[in-house]
């Protein structure tokens, strides 16, 4: 049984099947990845388990550590220690990140100490604003780092190489180890090889269904050769063997 | 405890006035309770019925070293206290001003500025005001100043309330700049309850190169009302200028804000941009998935955007 399990989830939005039956365990402790063509659903499914305005209204059943998540706000589910990073992180004007850290943490988090985590100088960046002054690969850590402080039990990290630099991806790679070995759950919705090669166990989607799962050497061949690119519309290629679900 | 010691308390400032370096000028309604001066600085006052006449003079090429600190405010629950100003700032002089306007017990109470600055050519003024009221909203502040600047001079402004209600504040400042200088206008207020705030910004860029920059961070929650009118004129080659206003709204509270850019000189140029709307989703979100509430989150953002 997973920390998070998924029971036939789904949703609609405007008519439309974005999520179309999922079901998943995702194991305590894990990294775990979410992968798929571009409009399969996974950030979708994110917004879902965090329960964002827009996505409240889905069926089936999602759990975390055997709570039943319907109905929760996003800070009821933060309490119980689910958090999310963004793709694109959101800009605050006038707050300090040692502020923004500091409103994330628990424990008395060191907002300087979670900073050099994540590869940026606390001398150099407690003091300035989480705004538009921030490059995205800047504020990405940013957030990352208040995800840390912030010591969750799971995280949906959604694309967390976006806007990052080559030379700063052994920063992510590094945060992700800590939140392991500090025993949170870490589920990384992304595009990327070198994210996915991070996870030990991924979920291949396609469509707003979940199509393949297990370890990530089993889903890269077909990932590889039919996700990037897409070239038959986000549903599973006919005449290519998918490996059951 | 004195109405002296109780202002300057509140103001946080005990241990400055005690620098015989930093220049101070402390009124409680119209009574001048402590002053300070440094070389280079002139201050004359004069007590009126119902507040204080003070000319500020810097002279020609001073350099006031340590910020001068004012603190105007009214230690009792009611009294109107009227402030006028008249500040020369002579040429190629700096000071730098931090204006404590402290109003801890304010009921009902009328607090009036008119201030007219002079800032000689390459002279530098900066004035921030930073106002302390009481909690029940029982005060008026309706402040009125006039800016000249002269040719490469810097003028800088920004006003804010760091604790307690706004009431009622009528900001109306109007500068006219000359060749190559540069204002700056800064306004942060947050309004609740049934606080009413009204801005009313002018910059008129009538010398080559001159530089003016209007900015609003408005908040206005509960029943508040902010209206804000912030307008820049340019009418010389080579003028320059931005207007900014940003503002939030949450519960039943109302903003309008109105930036205003007129040019008469095709080589000037002015851009405006203008924002209300409640707290934005995604930052609220941000802030919600690390376990603050709604309300701890708005508070968070109106705060930085505040600060």
């Amino acid at each position: 049984m997973g920390i998070l399990e998924l029971e036939n989830v789904t949703l609609l939005l405007d008519g439309k099947t974005i999520l179309n039956g999922i079901s998943l365990d995702v194991w305590e402790g894990h990294i775990h990845a979410i992968v798929g063509p571009n409009g399969a659903g996974k950030t979708t499914l994110a917004a879902v388990i965090m329960g964002l305005k827009g996505y409240e209204q889905y069926g089936g059943i999602i759990r975390f550590a055997g709570q039943d998540l319907r109905g929760m706000s996003v800070s009821a589910r933060a309490q119980t220690g689910i958090t999310m990073g963004w793709q694109e992180p959101a800009r605050f004007e006038g707050l300090t990140v040692e502020k923004f850290i500091e409103a994330s943490g628990r424990d008395g988090q060191d907002p300087a100490t979670v900073l050099g985590q994540v590869g940026l100088s606390p001398d150099m960046y407690l003091h300035r604003a989480v705004d538009r002054t921030l490059s995205g690969g800047e504020r990405k850590k940013v957030e990352l780092a208040s995800i840390l402080a912030m010591r969750p039990k799971l995280v949906l990290l959604d694309e967390p190489d976006s806007g990052i630099d080559v030379a700063s991806l052994d920063n992510i790679f590094g945060a992700l180890k800590y939140l392991k070995e500090n025993g949170a759950t870490v589920l990384l919705i992304t595009h990327s090889e070198a994210v996915l090669r991070q996870a030990e166990h991924a979920f291949l989607m396609c469509h707003g269904k979940e199509i393949m799962k297990g370890d990530v050497e089993k889903l890269l061949p077909y990932f590889k050769g039919e996700c990037i690119p897409c070239d038959h519309k986000n549903h599973p290629k006919p005449g290519v063997e998918v490996p059951k679900a | 405890m004195s109405d002296q010691k109780s202002l300057i308390q509140e103001a946080g400032i005990e241990s400055v006035l005690q620098d015989p370096e930093t220049a101070h000028l402390v009124l409680d309604v119209n009574k001048v309770l402590q002053r300070n001066l440094v070389p280079g600085l002139k201050v004359e006052t004069s007590e009126e019925t119902d507040g204080v006449r003070a000319l500020i003079r810097v002279e020609a090429g001073a350099i006031i070293r340590k910020p001068v600190h004012l603190c105007f405010g009214v230690s009792k629950p009611e009294a109107l206290q009227r402030i006028i100003l008249q500040i020369e700032i002579g040429g190629g002089a700096v000071m730098d001003v931090l204006a404590h306007c402290i109003f801890p017990q304010a009921v009902d109470i009328q607090h009036i500025m008119e201030a007219d600055i002079t800032i000689g050519d390459g002279g530098r003024y900066s004035y921030l005001e930073s106002h302390i009221h009481s909690d029940e909203g029982g005060l008026e502040v309706l402040p009125k100043t006039h800016v000249t600047l002269g040719e490469r001079s810097r003028f800088k402004t920004e006003f804010q309330l760091v604790r307690g209600r706004v009431g009622r504040i009528a900001i109306d400042y109007e500068a006219v700049c000359e060749k190559d200088s540069v204002l700056e206008m800064i306004s942060k207020i947050s309004g609740r309850q049934d606080d009413q705030i009204q801005i009313r910004e002018t910059g008129i860029l009538r010398g080559e190169g001159a530089r003016g920059y209007l900015t609003s961070r408005v908040a206005a929650r509960d029943n508040a009302r902010a209206d804000v009118y912030n307008k820049l004129v340019a009418t010389a080659a080579g003028a320059r200028g931005h207007v900014d206003c940003q503002e939030i709204i949450k519960d039943r509270g109302v903003v309008s804000a109105v930036p205003v850019v007129e040019v008469r000189h095709p080589q000037a140029h002015i851009t405006h941009e203008a924002a209300i709307g409640s707290v934005d989703h995604k930052q609220l979100e941000t802030l919600m998935s690390r376990g603050l509430d709604e309300d701890g989150a708005s508070d968070l953002i109106i705060s930085g955007l505040l600060a």
